[in-house]
């Protein structure tokens, strides 16, 4: 395997990012750094109840303020709920009759600066009628609470119940079984770019509009649903993505809506963007969960069945949280073998900002209760806590409860690296007081099979100096896709990364595609990439052989070139060859490919089937020091290891993995959005914390290692690397915390205050005589 | 209405003449009238760093200083870094460590690296930690960053040699 990488000129080989110099220089044009000539401002009114009927908008003041020149409100759109899945849309591009969460947008205005679009918000009218709310999703759930949608009894926004192999039968019989509660908290997307956009209704009724999306077609799709007009009326134009980790990237926003209505009222451009504020106080976030688990053992620690009870805290609206509750569910099945799986889980309504997709989806929730009840399991039954991760760990070949089917898997290797690599053996319980150890697995998919749009297609077009320009419907949102899709190109081609362009999308121009999620990318779309490499790389073959005359399947591409494998002299360059077919023959070397992972079918209510082509494992430990004065977590080493099949650009690998574990740190340790009756108390940056550079440990305290395999239906033997990694961190971090303190933290994030009142409580338990679980110390 | 004052700026060594209200940032005036966009607007309360620019050396967050007092300074932008197209080192490791995915708190980071290794052309790992502290990144988890600034003061320190 060590020499996988000599085996290729482009892919393996850590290259850097393709719009790094661009984005050095400091001219990437991000959606705010756009203007357009007759450009206007627009700004959103927001509601300030947690739950209210609209009675009357009056905007005529603030139309009448100079510099004003249109304000719109939601009976200005056609009254069409749109969202992701047909069963759950609810969102309207702005409020009509009631507002479900403080935030909500309610009316818009365009003018001719921003100034003076914020001086007419304050002049618009709205009288509302306030109405009960409810904001705890358990008290959402009883009879009589407050609906925070009339048609959604019990504020039930999805719900789904799994059931796989005998359950009551494995928990009757098993030696042992345990249950635990563990509760999470809303955490934001946190990039640093603002949701952005510019809007244009043009004369000819095309509606435009460019924005920093991740996912550009399902915002094409949304925007037409919402707007009620053919798709094909509309355009989406990605620009530079300063960030997205899902939410508002991924959809359709009020803004974005209310941008182009805006435009059409005006006749001009115009440009929207959130305050940071805004973009804490809304929508999108990830799942507040309430996670019941229940596990069954036998004598040596190996897992019979689990059931699982889910409550996630959806808030006002549905977002992608039907999914969600079917990811989380299919989640218990890796990375550690369960026999016998029951799952019920509700997504509540609740008069708080909207939640929705987080970088590891559902899975980091799943992971931080199962990884720290194993730690739990692993104490009563007296058994080491990496011997029950191996004794219970998926194998290559397995066929999980709910139907995956497992392929490449090196979970095991993964364990012992990190055992290795973090000296685990030696640390754990032998630590210091206060300083403590922490092993957490994870796991994630590298693309879903979806019901609607699954497949992704490639386009290739060699141009007659021998460069490639490559179109896909995947952006780029820092995480490289223009680079390992080049690398792919490249290499199937014989060319240089630098020979390749990547194109932005453009739904005028650029192949349709589902979007940037669920780690699709460099699987999904680098495989189509690959085929439409490998279809252009046929048809110059062609040109050339007939030009040399020889046999077409005699031809090797590499360095530019065109060279006959028996006979080296024998060669052209790449571009002659283009040069040829264009001017002799009329042949452009123009190519497509599709990638859509076979036709296996998922039965999302059931929960059972595959959902993705290859699955990955990944271990970690972590090691802490706990401030017995101020119980101040630091973070003060970490080792992990994935399995990212092949790294195509172990560059690229290393910053997903890293900025996947970091931004776990961040989820255990600090961030969380601080609500009192809806309202959140804290958005800023100054308040909401995330890690900053002194919040990671050193660099020599800091590694990760690919446990490299290669997975023959990934594209050059890759798999997924942004989000699997970091799922196991959380789980990690509280058993490093208990290793440390003794006290045993099941709710995030695991803040100062909060350890030192579960130790407050502890020692009150343990002087009452209550039997609680082993402290360390 | 609108009260506006002649504001004098040096920015990348060209001067500006332009009017504007008193109360206009800096960040406010490179973005909008400039058209100097390579300066941020994220949090606009000092907290990201996105916005950072050199004020007579100096890293300072744009979005609270106003235009006004950098009258008669030297103002540096991430627009007058690289000289005549050529990548300045900073930028160079930045791109070569992997030190940038999503580019927006880049600009950022690569003056902050400039105004650091201009006082201490040396920094150990703590003290380049101590001085990114006020810029936010949520890609990178700073490895690949710390890593990039610490291939820029080598680099730098073996030109200064040559």
């Amino acid at each position: 395997m060590h020499n996988l990488r000599n085996e290729f000129d482009v892919v393996g080989r850590p290259t850097p990012k393709k719009d790094g110099t661009l984005k050095a220089l400091g001219s990437a044009q991000y959606a705010d750094d756009l203007s357009m000539p007759g450009m206007l401002y627009g700004k959103l009114l927001r509601n300030p109840h947690p739950h209210a009927r609209i009675v009357r908008i009056d905007v005529s003041r603030a139309a009448a303020l100079p510099g004003v020149r249109a304000v719109i409100t939601g009976k200005d759109f056609p009254g069409v709920k749109y969202g992701n899945l047909p069963q759950t849309r609810d969102y309207l591009p702005l409020a009509v009759d009631t507002v479900r969460y403080i935030g909500e947008e309610v009316a818009a205005v365009a003018a001719v600066d921003e100034d003076t679009a914020e001086d007419a918000l304050d002049l618009i009218e709205v009288e509302y009628e306030p109405l009960p709310a409810v904001f705890d999703p358990e008290e959402a759930m009883r009879p009589g609470a407050p609906l925070v949608h009339e048609k959604a009894a019990g504020n039930v926004s999805a719900e789904l119940a799994f059931e796989f192999g005998e359950v009551d039968k494995a928990f009757s019989s098993a030696h042992y079984v345990r249950e635990d509660r563990y509760e999470t908290q809303p955490v934001k997307q946190g990039m640093l770019e603002p949701h952005a956009c510019i809007g244009l209704w043009d004369t000819t009724g095309k509606i435009s509009l460019w924005s920093c999306k991740m996912s550009p077609y399902v915002v094409w799709r949304q925007l037409a649903m919402g707007l009620g007009v053919d798709v094909g009326r509309v355009r989406v134009v990605q620009t530079v993505v300063g960030g997205g980790f899902s939410g508002g990237k991924q959809e359709a926003m009020p803004m974005d809506f209310c941008a182009v209505m805006l435009s059409k009222k005006t006749g001009r451009p115009v440009k929207i963007v959130h305050t940071m504020d805004e973009v804490l106080t809304i929508g999108h976030m990830r799942h507040p969960m309430t996670v019941w688990l229940r596990t069954a053992t036998d004598k040596d620690g190996r897992i019979l069945a689990q059931h699982c009870k889910l409550i996630a805290n959806g808030g006002a609206y549905s977002s992608i949280g039907g999914f969600s509750m079917y990811l989380a569910g299919a989640m218990l099945n890796i990375p550690y073998r369960i026999p016998n799986i029951r799952y019920e889980a509700k997504r509540i309504y609740t008069n708080n900002g909207f939640c929705g997709a987080l970088r590891g989806h559902t899975n980091t929730q799943i992971c931080f209760a199962r990884d720290s009840q194993l730690e739990l399991i692993a104490a009563d039954l007296g058994l080491d806590p990496i011997d029950i991760r191996h004794r219970n760990a998926l194998q290559p070949g397995d066929v999980t409860a709910n139907g995956f089917r497992i392929g490449t898997f090196a979970f095991d290797e993964c364990i012992d690296r990190v055992v290795q690599l973090s000296g685990f053996r030696n640390k754990a319980g032998k630590l210091p007081k206060y300083r403590g150890i922490g092993f957490g697995c994870g796991s994630h998919i590298s693309g879903a099979r979806l019901m609607g749009h699954s497949a992704s297609v490639a386009q290739i077009r060699v141009q007659e100096d021998g460069s490639v320009q490559l179109t896909t419907g995947s952006t780029d949102v820092g995480q490289g896709a223009d680079t390992v899709l080049s690398m792919i190109a490249a290499e199937v081609l014989g060319v240089g990364v630098d020979d390749v362009r990547f194109a932005l999308v453009d739904s005028d121009s650029t192949p349709v595609d589902p979007g940037t999620f669920g780690s699709r990318v460099t699987f999904f779309t680098g495989n189509a990439v690959k085929r439409a490499a490998e279809d252009a790389r046929r048809q110059i073959a062609e040109i050339a052989a007939a030009r040399m005359k020889v046999d077409p399947d005699d031809l090797v591409f590499r360095n530019r070139e065109i060279i006959n494998r028996h006979d080296d002299r024998q060669r052209m360059s790449l571009k002659e060859a283009v040069r040829w077919g264009a001017f002799q023959t009329g042949q452009m070397v123009i190519s497509h490919g599709t990638y859509a992972a076979g036709d296996e079918k998922i039965d999302f209510r059931t929960g059972h089937g595959n959902l993705s082509p290859a699955y990955n494992p990944s271990a970690c430990a972590v090691e802490v020091e706990v401030d017995p004065e101020t119980w101040q977590v630091k973070v003060v080493g970490f080792w992990g290891a994935d399995d990212s099949g092949f790294p195509l650009n172990p560059l690229a690998v290393k910053g997903q993995v890293i900025g996947a574990t970091v931004m776990s740190f961040g989820h255990a340790l600090y961030e969380t959005l601080v609500r009192i009756d809806g309202r959140v108390m804290n958005p800023s940056f100054r308040d909401y914390k995330m890690p900053l550079t002194t919040d990671v440990p050193k660099l020599a305290e800091f590694q990760h290692s690919n446990v490299i395999t290669w997975e023959p239906e990934g594209p050059f033997g890759a798999k997924e690397a942004g989000q699997g990694a970091g799922t196991g961190v959380i789980a990690a971090l509280a058993n490093a915390i208990y290793d440390a303190t003794g006290v045993r933290m099941t709710s995030l994030p695991m803040t100062p205050e909060r350890i030192r009142s579960a130790l407050e409580q502890m020692k009150q338990e343990r002087r009452a005589g209550t039997k609680i679980a082993a402290p360390a110390e | 209405m609108k009260q506006l004052i002649p504001i004098t700026l040096r920015i990348n060594g060209v001067v500006h003449e332009i009017l504007a209200p008193p109360w206009r940032t800096l960040l406010e005036v490179l973005r909008e009238h400039l058209g100097l966009t390579g300066a941020k607007r994220s949090c606009q309360e000092g907290q990201c760093g996105t916005c950072t620019v050199l004020v007579d050396g100096n890293a300072i967050n744009s979005c609270l200083y106003l235009a006004v007092e950098a009258q008669g300074k030297e103002i540096q932008t991430i627009e007058g870094i690289a000289q005549d197209g050529v990548l300045d080192q900073i930028q160079k490791s930045f791109v070569q460590k992997g030190g940038i995915q999503c580019g927006f708190c880049t600009p950022g980071f690569v003056l902050a690296t400039k105004s650091l290794l201009n006082a201490n052309p040396h920094p150990s790992e703590d003290e380049i930690r101590e001085a990114m502290v006020g810029h936010l990144c949520r890609c990178t988890g700073y490895v690949q960053i710390v890593e990039a600034i610490q291939d820029a003061a080598i680099q730098m320190t073996r030109e200064g040699a040559n």
